[in-house]
């Protein structure tokens, strides 16, 4: 017996891995969380009885160690009982702690940005900079938004030329999970550190 | 009394029982941390029911016969991640659920990531 019936096939897995989507608010995080998972995302949070409020919406929201704020949280299962976990969490930067325990061990982050106010996904980007973890970063292409080149967004966002700059579409499948394809990609590529000890 | 389970009034209202009855009055796990991506299993042998295990614990050691992540129990059994965590902890210690893989705390090996692109490719 491998599980019981109603649980679904997914629900065991053998190994799991994270990927973080970070962004600013609005930005198309909870879209693509929802595109790329095979279970309706979950939105889960702690201690906030607010539970109307947006996702990243929570201004009023202080900050405290105890705190878990508001989550998507979406699942792929893969072959060999691989799971990869989706992870959209507010940018701000208020929110940061809670993002130490959710990259410890991720595969890497995503950060996605709306060109029309690129500002909003700044503070996750600072984030990622400073960090270890590998992460890309995608771009929303919402309609009615001005069509920028990489090297334009690139500027803008005043990033290093290594960190790889996707131009996607959150709503869509296939464009989501493209970019985690590059995620990976970026992963593999990247110059790492040779663990200690080993 | 909160009955055999708690019932929901719908999905966005939530369950009708306040976290902290369900775990009666502890908001936190006394434990070491568990990552997001613990993947928790119960324990082998026969399924001794314990007095004292509410039916939430139950539900846990019901949906952990087979591996489940700290994620996947709050996402099956609608509760907050911290009511999770408490029971996950409350059921870790007399040892009737176990850590079957710990979350990996640093990037996997180029082999595992070629793998995991392999197939998100093919998703």
């Amino acid at each position: 017996m491998t599980s019981s019936g109603r649980s679904d096939r997914a629900a065991a897995p053998r190994a799991a891995y994270k990927i973080l989507v970070a962004g600013g608010f609005g930005t198309g995080k909870t879209t693509m969380v929802g595109a790329v998972s095979e279970i309706r995302p979950l939105r889960t949070e702690e201690s906030i009885t607010e539970a109307s409020a947006g996702v990243d919406d929570l201004s009023e929201l202080e900050r405290k160690s105890t705190t878990t704020v508001a989550m998507d949280f979406g699942r792929i299962t893969l072959g060999d009982g691989l799971a990869v976990y989706l992870f959209g969490t507010p940018g701000q930067e208020r929110f940061w702690f809670m993002w130490e325990e959710l990259a410890r061990g991720a595969l890497g982050a995503v950060v996605v940005v709306d060109t029309r106010r690129i500002s909003a996904s700044f503070a996750s980007l600072d984030y990622f900079e400073q960090r270890a973890e590998p992460f890309v970063i995608a771009v929303n292409r919402f309609e009615g938004s001005v069509e920028y080149t990489e090297e334009e967004i690139r500027t803008a966002l005043d990033t290093d030329p290594e960190v790889p700059i996707v131009l996607f579409d959150a709503r869509d499948r296939e464009s989501a999970k493209f970019v985690l394809v590059e995620l990976l990609d970026h992963a593999i590529s990247r110059p790492r550190e040779v663990p200690a000890g080993l | 009394m909160s009955g055999r389970r708690e019932r929901w009034l719908d999905e966005d209202a939530g369950p009708l029982v306040r976290p902290y009855a369900i775990t009666r009055g502890r908001t936190r796990a006394r434990g070491a941390a568990l990552d997001l991506v613990t993947i928790l299993v119960a324990a082998e042998g026969p399924a001794a029911p314990r007095s004292g295990l509410s039916p939430e614990h139950q539900r846990v050691l019901r949906l952990c016969r087979a591996p489940h992540t700290l994620v996947d129990l709050a996402s099956r059994l609608e509760l907050p991640l911290g009511v999770i965590r408490v029971l996950v902890d409350e059921l870790l210690e007399p040892g009737l659920l176990r850590v079957e893989t710990p979350a990996p705390t640093a990037l996997p090996d180029l082999d595992v990531l070629r793998r995991i692109r392999d197939e998100l490719r093919t998703i």
